[in-house]
């Protein structure tokens, strides 16, 4: 039998299984390549006929590179997509297949149910085509140089989208935008003498103030801050219509993405889970047992300075597996505090599987880790939190205080670890620059690399742009006006004009 | 046909090289996993392009991580949160990097041509290498653990194995033997005399630069010659044979006469390293602020009369320091501009370490 045919047999199997076990997915096409075509297909981020970059050529070199000295390997690329494309490497073991074949119906299922993916382009891989095409005529045109710089701008700032906005109705509803011209506050009736007491004076004037502001906020520019830059640059910029074409690409393409950043721990747990229970309960053989184990500890293999997401995701998930399996939950779980009535606890629930196909359908990972990740969870998988320690020059474990694990984890998956970046206001100054906004959560950006991604917005925004941000302890305004840097205090004027970060409502 | 990715990465290399895209260079890092890691462990280089976005500075950054250890101790740093948005299902596997590995990877990485020794002495020594597994061989080379491996297997797939009492028999067929490789290696002897000026210009920064450049000159050099001495000379004024430690670490002050080295290793070669019988390779570093221009003439002559002569190439490093970078080298390029046994680079940083490697063993000498 050829190896595409015994694949082929393990793959119908495999999928059989799967189907046995409630996974719900789109059709799956598996392709088999060679390693060197799966690295430049994961180069492309799982899309072969993405536009021309030289980042992908850079990603292509490091795996390349990794594989040629034996430091590190693909064994399998799965894309969300309807139908889903999966990418096996040719020369791996066939235990191997069928581990990576079992973990992709695990991915496939978890791309069509989770509800984070639900507004995912499922018809990507056409639609990354297009985009290709479309860059390959512009760059025809105005000059590849022109055209990828031009994409290089637009990169450095696609982390400035709102993942939260599909689901989301944001910004003004009609209604909201055309009141306000000339209302008076509203009085209660009463009469003439009793109208001081009914409506003191200094209630009207508090809510005249308050009408003023909300006045002021509508002529503000956009009325509310806004999370999605790069909508408002497609917006508001005065681009041509191939660099506003080309924005909205990589916007596209920036959203397509970030469920699946959203998403990490679960995605890789879930999978990992499938490809566990599958191989261990169904089509493992006997003289495939040590293989399996080799493989299957490496891709769950910790190390110190790092959380393994495959790790975490699948031990996870097994705990709430086991805890709604014994009826570890509910308040009369939480309340009990007889330690060996909580170590032999069993109701008998068996409610583990059902429990996890809920989770997997409605959680990302912020929510994953603060609803189900106990501190029983955190001791027996020996997290720890660790810092930068001035004095020694390295990072070193800091505490292992359960409540300081989980509020640094969710720290770091909370907008992927970034810092919150809003559309403060597009006339600022009223000379029609972009002032953006940094919310303080406590961590100074850099400032460097904060100066050149500015560098770029200018070329897009073609009028001065600034910055708010917390520098020193102290409150500062970045600038760049095409030419020079400029970094300036906060007037008082402006601290009215820009909302601070303590007195920001959300 | 040309894939799609060829293209790519084409124009990856033209950026780090520099061709095109100026702007970007600033932001190619990759300068950690250049250097020594531990003993001999090493990380590949691999440059990479990060483009600038709004993010937080590193040292700020805490993290959770997953292990045992008390509080304090130290953090193996791994920040990488990987690729945007793929889910390529890859691990990691740290390998050892002998030296020699190191070379060659040094050597593919760069270009650099096998060095043609000069003289008769042109002998060829084999040495073997262990360089893979094969099932016949003496016992006393036997793989144990492929053996175990394979024993462990066949026991499972035959159902001889019992979990309660888990021994592992091997038999012939599960047998696993190393095996070699036999390789020429030139039998050659070589010297490396490293001159370094330590005048009051040259700072800890410039210093490390001509370490790092020290240490990957020597690893490309012993993959090309059996048996390398090294001789470390410092100067600012006057000059002196010292060891590697106290090269590395003196810092002197004072002017600083580029001619005292020179004078100096010539001694040292007529006394000790008879030219007929040795590979001789003088490497001199410094921020090229010679004293005066007498002295830069007196260098020629010696260069000219004495060392050419007798050296296989004769290398020279321009450092930069706080002060800029001063004469020497153009006075040098100037008279020697045609000659091949005269190899002159710039080094103003780290990152150029890796092209003025090439400057000077690129020309197989």
């Amino acid at each position: 039998m050829s190896i595409e045919a015994e694949i082929r047999r393990i793959q119908v199997e495999v999928e059989g299984y799967a189907r046995e076990y409630g996974l719900d997915f789109f059709e799956t096409i598996f392709e088999i390549l060679e390693f060197d075509e799966l690295n430049e297909v994961a180069a492309y981020g799982g899309f072969p006929t993405r536009y021309p970059h030289w980042r992908f050529g850079m990603e292509y070199n490091q795996l390349a590179k990794g594989y040629a000295y034996g430091l590190q390997k693909i064994y399998e690329m799965v894309i969300n997509n309807d139908p889903c494309y999966a990418y096996l490497l040719k020369c791996n073991h066939l235990v191997d297949q069928k581990i990576v074949i079992a973990h992709v119906y695990g991915h496939c299922d978890f791309f069509k149910n989770n509800c984070w993916f639900s507004k995912t382009d499922r018809k990507m891989m056409d639609n990354m085509a297009n985009h290709g095409t479309r860059i390959r005529q512009f760059a025809e045109r105005f000059g590849q140089e022109t055209v990828e710089n031009f994409v290089d701008c637009c990169l450095s700032l696609d982390n400035l989208i709102d993942p939260h906005a599909p689901f989301i109705q944001r910004g003004e509803s009609a209604s909201s935008r055309d009141d306000g011209g000339d209302r008076e506050v509203m009085k209660l009736r009463a009469k003439g003498y009793m109208d001081r007491y009914i409506n003191p004076i200094e209630h009207i004037q508090k809510e005249r103030e308050k009408l003023k502001k909300d006045k002021a906020r509508k002529m503000r520019f956009p009325s509310r801050e806004q999370k999605d830059v790069l909508l408002f640059l497609l917006y508001y910029a005065p681009l041509s219509r191939w660099q506003q074409e080309i924005l909205s690409i990589m916007r596209e393409e920036a959203y397509y993405f970030s469920p699946q950043m959203q998403t990490k721990i679960m995605n890789e747990g879930w999978a990992s889970y499938w490809h566990s229970t599958i191989m261990t309960e169904k089509i493992l053989r006997d003289s495939e047992v040590v293989d399996y184990a080799d493989h299957h500890s490496g891709t769950l293999g910790t190390r110190p300075g790092r959380l393994n997401p495959y790790k975490i995701g699948i031990e996870l998930f097994r705990d709430i597996e086991d805890r709604w399996n014994r009826g570890r939950f509910g308040k009369e779980w939480e309340d009990c505090d007889d330690l060996y009535e909580k170590h032999t606890w069993d109701k008998h629930l068996g409610l583990g599987r059902e429990k996890i196909f809920e989770v997997r359908r409605t959680h990302n990972d912020v929510t994953f880790i603060d609803n189900f990740m106990t501190p029983e969870f955190m001791e027996a998988q020996k997290l720890f939190v660790y810092q930068f320690n001035p004095r020694t020059g390295q990072h070193e474990i800091a505490s292992r205080d359960t409540r300081k694990v989980k509020e640094s984890i969710l720290y770091s998956l909370t907008n992927f670890g970034q810092p919150y970046i809003y559309v403060n206001n597009g006339n600022f100054r009223n000379r029609g620059e972009l002032l953006l906004e940094h919310k303080w959560t406590g961590l100074e950006l850099q400032t460097d690399h904060a100066a050149d991604t500015m560098r770029n917005l200018q070329v897009i925004w073609k009028r001065p742009v600034h910055i708010v941000t917390v520098l020193g302890g102290k409150q500062v305004i970045l600038s760049y006006d095409g030419k020079e840097f400029k970094k300036s205090d906060v007037s008082r004027a402006e601290k009215e004009e820009t909302p601070t970060a303590a007195e920001t409502t959300q | 046909m040309v894939r799609k990715i060829d293209k790519d990465k084409a124009r990856f290399d033209q950026i780090i090289r520099g061709r095109i895209k100026k702007d970007l260079k600033k932001y190619i890092t990759g300068r950690e996993m250049i250097g020594r890691k531990g003993r001999n462990i090493i990380s590949i280089p691999v440059p990479q392009i990060d483009l600038p976005r709004f993010h937080y500075g590193d040292n700020q950054k805490s993290g959770v991580g997953q292990g045992e250890g008390e509080q304090g101790t130290p953090v193996q740093g791994d920040d990488g949160q990987g690729a945007a948005g793929d889910q390529p299902g890859q691990h990691i596997l740290e390998v050892e990097v002998t030296l020699e590995e190191l070379a060659k990877i040094l050597g593919e990485e760069l270009e650099l041509p096998n060095i043609k020794p000069k003289g008769k002495s042109r002998i060829m020594a084999a040495s073997g290498r262990y360089s893979g597994i094969r099932r016949i061989g003496p016992e006393s080379l036997r793989h144990f653990k492929r053996t175990y491996r394979q024993a462990l297997k066949r026991q499972i797939s035959m159902g001889d194995y019992d979990i309660d009492n888990p021994i592992i028999v091997p038999i012939n067929d599960d047998k696993r033997y190393r095996s070699w490789t036999e390789r020429q290696n030139p039998d050659n002897n070589a010297v490396i005399i490293y001159m370094m000026d330590v005048s009051g210009s040259m700072g800890r920064e410039q210093k490390e630069v001509v370490r790092l450049e020290a240490f990957w000159i020597d690893t490309w050099l012993r993959s090309q010659y059996k048996n390398l001495e090294r001789r470390f000379i410092v100067h600012d004024a006057a000059a002196k044979e010292v060891d590697e430690h106290t090269f590395f670490h003196i810092r002197e002050s004072g002017g600083t006469k580029i001619s005292s080295a020179l004078v100096l290793c010539n001694q040292l070669i007529e006394e000790k390293f008879l030219p007929y019988e040795w590979n001789i390779y003088p490497f001199h570093f410094s921020d090229g602020d010679n004293w005066s221009g007498r002295d830069t003439e007196k260098c020629i002559d010696v260069l000219k009369d004495n060392l050419l002569p007798v050296c296989n190439v004769f290398c020279y490093g321009q450092v930069k320091s706080a002060y800029g970078s001063g004469q020497f080298k153009r006075d040098l390029d100037k008279v020697f501009n045609d000659d091949e046994r005269v190899i002159s680079s710039d080094i103003p940083d780290r990152d150029a370490i890796m092209d003025s490697i090439k400057d000077f063993l690129g020309k197989g000498k």
